[in-house]
């Protein structure tokens, strides 16, 4: 197994990183955290662009920075996807694609043709990069990351930048890296969607240390999420089965029901992660006939909490998933909530965001 | 029509030319240091490069011809390696003409280097960029401007110069009798005629060789991302 170990401190004016992590080199590593808790500034000490940092940083066994010797960043062979994109203004877009292979004596499997095929550069290759809208310059600095042929990617939100159209663009794109180059990617974000659309595994960050990790549905799972990450009720993630398509919908199927979604890419069998928002879960004591919504859960009740004033956060088994649903207090006792008692949860279609 | 008489302006040029072309030797790895250092010495290096423009040129003058002179350090170093004076020579006014443009040199580049940035050079690290390679290819093309600036503003300075001249070089025909010194001299002499030819040449030339360059200018382009 190629692993990244990292043993690092680093010393930022807000806050001190110290990271003792070993991270595996497969698939994409989210490093997911609220603004200030260190994730980049992780990504910049694994790539040897902070000269401060102390410890060990091991990569697939070389030593890139130990106690006496340090490996600069142009020799870690590694490519770097930053939040602003930082292409060079001088140079246009195939310069800019040109410039691992001519000046940093890059080569490699990853080939300018095929890259410039596989994102859709053509238009792009005599343009500058201040005639670049956002999406096109992520675009071409993942490409020209890719064209270092680096061992491993780092991408700083790349996405960040970029409305929602936009990035759904890109995102399946950067999914199917790791697969299509056998090149592994940790992935820095603050972003819920990104999150559960493209990790593999999740490193929580918080105060510059690593305070979890685990799958995207379990580091969501977790009671102490919404306080680590800085977020408010982020929702949580279920995970189906597509069983087909039809029409303008998708249907996924989880053991305890079927959920209609709308209609998305992938194969019968592929699985898929659902995002759910509690204020978007309807509980019901019994199956409701003649409704609109087309989605409906056997459950069971785990856990009662009061939130919000005169609102109860109700924790449900969905077979071996968790899903939450806010109910009025009203509700909740008129249904008899609590622990153990069989319900069904409504989930309108609309409401579920889906990524595949 | 009197004698034209442009040894003077060889001179003048001969100097601009020299002091250019040291000065971006010696003014890029300061202006570098100074863009992109953490140091404490920062703002005493500043302030040190800035003092010739608040100085009187008299007072560089006096300081260098002290420095300069065959008792002064330098001097008395130059003697021993050349055995001849610095002083009263086309390589001391070199030297003084150095000091006198340092910031004409330095604070152009230096503000070039920091609009560069540590971004675009620290993307090219990671695309595999050595050191050399990151300066040639990322920060000396996106830097041009603030080295025609430099290049302008300190050849414009040198042949402007007279205070300092006059005190290190004196006023040796052919040697360091530049441009300006020599125009005093037709003025002080009342021989206006040689006075206007060698002002007014001076200030075409000088309009032309500026024309010439923000035409330079406009043609490097400034492309920054959106």
């Amino acid at each position: 197994m190629d692993l990244l170990e990292l043993d690092i401190e680093l010393d930022r004016e807000a806050f001190r990183l110290a990271v003792r992590e070993s991270f595996d080199l497969s698939g994409i590593t989210a490093v997911f955290g609220a603004n200030g808790s260190g994730k980049t500034s992780l990504l910049r000490v694994i790539a040897g662009l902070e000269p401060a940092a102390r410890g060990r940083v091991t990569c697939r066994g070389e030593q890139w920075l130990g106690p006496k010797a340090r490996l600069e960043a142009e020799a870690r062979r590694i490519g770097y996807v930053f939040q602003d994109g930082r292409l060079f203004p001088h140079l246009d877009v195939r310069g800019n694609l040109e410039f691992p292979r001519r000046h940093g004596g890059r080569t490699g499997p990853i080939d300018l043709d095929e890259t410039v095929e596989t994102f859709d550069l053509h238009e792009l290759l005599h343009r500058y990069p201040g005639a670049l809208s956002g999406g096109e310059r992520q675009r071409v600095a993942v490409a020209r990351a890719l064209l270092a042929n680096p061992g491993l990617l780092l991408m700083d939100e790349p996405l960040s930048s970029l409305d929602r159209s936009r990035k759904h663009e890109l995102l399946p794109l950067i999914r199917s890296l790791p697969r299509r180059y056998g090149m592994p990617i940790i992935y820095v974000t603050h972003d819920i969607d990104e999150l559960v659309y493209l990790a593999d595994t999740v490193v929580l960050l918080a105060g510059g240390k690593v305070v979890a990790r685990g799958s995207a549905r379990e580091i969501l799972e977790r009671g102490d999420f919404e306080l680590l990450a800085g977020l408010e009720e982020p929702g949580l993630v279920l995970e189906a089965r597509i069983a087909n398509h039809s029409g303008g919908l998708t249907i996924a199927s989880l053991p305890s029901g079927e959920l209609r979604i709308p209609r998305m890419a992938g194969q019968p069998g592929d699985i898929v992660r659902l995002r759910v928002h509690p204020r978007d879960v309807i509980l019901a004591a019994e199956p409701v006939a003649r409704i609109s919504i087309r989605n409906c859960l056997a459950a069971t009740v785990r856990k009662l909490e009061p939130s919000r004033g005169d609102q109860v956060l109700v924790s449900l088994a969905v077979g071996d998933q968790l899903l939450k649903a806010r109910v009025t207090a009203d509700a909740a006792r008129e249904l008899e909530l609590g622990e153990g008692r069989p319900v069904y949860a409504l989930i309108k279609t609309v409401a579920l965001e889906a990524f595949g | 029509m009197p004698e034209l008489e442009l040894g003077p302006l060889w001179v003048s040029l001969k100097l601009g030319v020299a002091t250019v072309l040291c000065l971006l030797l010696i003014a890029t790895p300061l202006a570098w240091w100074l863009a992109f250092t953490r140091s404490r010495a920062r703002a005493p290096v500043e302030a040190v490069v800035a003092l010739p423009l608040v100085l009187p040129p008299t007072v560089l003058g006096f300081y260098l011809l002290i420095l300069l002179g065959p008792a002064g350090w330098i001097g008395r170093l130059w003697v021993e390696v050349t055995d001849s004076t610095l002083t009263f020579s086309f390589a001391g006014l070199v030297v003084a003409s150095i000091l006198y443009s340092l910031p004409f040199a330095v604070q152009p580049l230096q503000g070039a280097f920091e609009a560069v940035g540590r971004g675009p050079l620290e993307a090219a690290a990671t695309l595999g960029a050595t050191a050399s390679k990151r300066f040639v290819n990322v920060a000396l093309p996106l830097a041009a401007r603030g080295y025609l600036s430099a290049i302008v503003l300190v050849f414009a300075h040198t042949l402007g110069e007279f205070g300092v001249v006059l005190m290190v070089g004196g006023n040796i025909p052919g040697r360091t009798k530049v441009i300006s010194i020599a125009v005093f001299e037709h003025v002080e002499t009342i021989d206006y005629a040689q006075a206007h030819i060698l002002s007014a040449g001076l200030l075409v030339f000088s309009f032309l060789l500026l024309l010439l360059i923000f035409g330079l200018n406009r043609r490097i382009p400034i492309r920054y991302p959106a």
